[in-house]
């Protein structure tokens, strides 16, 4: 088993494959069934044995850096209009990069507007295991 | 014995320990080991005298911790003669304890894990599950927090208020992991007010016990919230309710009035409309009006303009809510609200989505962003 990163972008992303207006746009109904799909597919995966953890991100927030010794860390922030945005991620763990794959291809899938797939991007990144395996 | 009985037993035994000469660490480490045995042991062959079995084997965890520990011979040498078990002055050790685990110089954090693992008796890993940290984590918060308090004398009296809002943060985390922390709040919030007949421990019982009642009714099955307004009474605790109606009656004729009361008193006008629109908004409102004397806090001025509004109108809300802080948490959520009532769709649309945005977790955000998309809807039609 291996564990992949779904992240999922509020914004600066890849640029979209197609232009989906805010979510306060949709009617209720396509609202609904948006998130009833995120949910069922965060159950689907713990029932799969292959949910490690999910996380969504508030969109506030600030780039921090050291400022030399004794000097506050400097803060960038709140985010620019233009810059990408985190919006939160799964963590599978999976048998291999193609399963990650189908999967993310899935939650790609989430229904929008009209109940059609959003088909947004999601980066997909293998994690570097922690500790070293033994070879021969 | 269940697992709540078993830990009930806890503090008690720590202040045992600690009138025979522990420190309070060290006796705190040694009725932890003692709890994970009884857990693995007792399914198996349960004590017949559960008390008693906790004392003995919690004893002799700190008898053999204190000889593996070469610097203190010298205590080893005393304890070794110790006489066994003497009566148990439970009552006194508990509250004890309480103070000391809410002992001001603990962060918020530290106290609320310090006060779990010695008042409550859940184990580091629980604790750790229930805040979703690393076990690891979790019991070097907890060995910090024992270092924080080791030069505080046990018998010393402590603070009151500490302790009860140590006990709201519990149980305003709810529930995650294996642990109900809000079931647990009430646990020790109810053995709190059986040692300290003290009209705002009973306050804050009540507010719990009341807003614990409506928990069935608060989330649908899928996790998304239901607004009090919305919320099928019937699924609503009325035992619960009639004991918190009851708590805080018998403290309010003592005629000692806190902010525990007064939000509890909030709460039972709530609890107490058989629909929403029979809600007493009015009263309500005086109570806010009590709140704010007692407390000016913000946040229940907030609160209270949404019950203005209910009371007196929505234009009287936003009178109310004119020079409260917009950047207060919730306060674009309650403009949404008013400015709705007020028929102003187009603003309060735009309000529910920005409070959206500004949400501090995710049934809350998914929420407003459902009201921002309804009223879209609407004013699209």
């Amino acid at each position: 088993m291996a564990k992949y990163l779904l992240l999922k972008h509020y914004r600066g992303g890849h640029a979209p494959a197609v232009e989906i207006p805010p979510m306060d746009q949709w009617t209720p109904a396509e609202v609904d069934a948006h998130m009833q799909f995120m949910h069922d597919f965060g159950a689907r995966l713990e029932k799969a044995g292959e949910f490690a953890d999910a996380q969504a991100l508030a969109p506030g927030g600030a780039f921090v850096r050291y400022d030399g010794e004794g000097r506050p860390p400097v803060t960038d922030g709140p985010f620019a209009e233009t810059k990408d945005l985190i919006a939160g991620w799964y963590v599978i763990d999976v048998e291999s990069w193609d399963r990650a794959v189908e999967l993310a291809g899935e939650l790609s899938a989430a229904p929008g507007p009209g109940g059609k797939p959003i088909f947004e991007w999601l980066e997909v990144r293998p994690f570097l295991g922690g500790s070293a395996t033994a070879t021969e | 014995m269940n697992e709540s009985q078993l830990r009930d037993l806890v503090p008690a035994v720590i202040g045992v320990l600690v009138r025979r000469g522990a420190d309070f660490a060290a006796a705190e480490d040694a009725v932890q080991d003692a709890l994970v045995e009884a857990v693995r042991v007792w399914p198996d062959d349960p004590p017949r005298d559960a008390k008693g079995w906790l004392l003995t084997v919690s004893w002799r965890k700190y008898v053999d911790a204190a000889r593996a520990d070469t610097s203190r011979r010298r205590r080893e040498e005393r304890l070794d003669g110790e006489p066994t078990p003497g009566p148990v002055g439970a009552v006194d050790d508990t509250l004890r304890l309480y103070f000391l685990c809410a002992h001001p110089s603990l962060t918020p954090a530290s106290a609320v894990a310090l006060t779990l693992r010695a008042v409550g008796g859940l184990t580091t890993r629980q604790i750790a599950q229930a805040y979703l940290v690393p076990e690891a984590t979790m019991a070097q918060r907890i060995s910090r927090a024992k270092r924080t308090v080791a030069g505080v004398r046990f018998h010393q009296p402590g603070d009151l208020g500490t302790v009860l809002r140590v006990l709201y943060l519990v149980f305003n985390e709810g529930y995650s992991g294996d642990v109900d922390l809000a079931a647990e709040a009430i646990r020790l919030t109810r053995q709190l007010a059986a040692l300290a007949d003290l009209e705002e421990v009973a306050g804050l019982l009540a507010l719990m016990l009341l807003h614990h009642a409506r928990r069935p009714a608060r989330t649908r099955a899928d996790g998304s919230l239901v607004p009090l307004a919305e919320q099928d009474r019937g699924m609503w605790d009325t035992r619960m309710i009639a004991e918190g109606v009851d708590v805080l009656q018998t403290a309010l004729a003592r005629d000692r009035l806190g902010e525990f009361q007064c939000q509890a008193a909030i709460a039972a006008l709530h609890a107490d409309a058989q629909t929403a629109e029979e809600t007493d908004w009015v009263q309500i409102v005086e109570w806010y009006d009590e709140l704010l004397r007692l407390t000016g806090n913000p946040v229940a001025r907030l609160n209270r303009a949404v019950a203005v509004g209910e009371a007196d109108g929505a234009r009287a809300g936003l009178t109310a809510l004119a020079g409260i802080d917009s950047s207060l948490p919730r306060y674009a959520a309650a403009a949404a609200y008013l400015h709705e009532r007020d028929g102003d769709l187009l603003s309060a649309a735009r309000l529910y989505a920005e409070a959206a945005r500004s949400a501090p977790n995710v049934p809350e955000r998914d929420h407003l962003t459902r009201q921002a998309a309804r009223l879209n809807a609407r004013l699209r039609s």
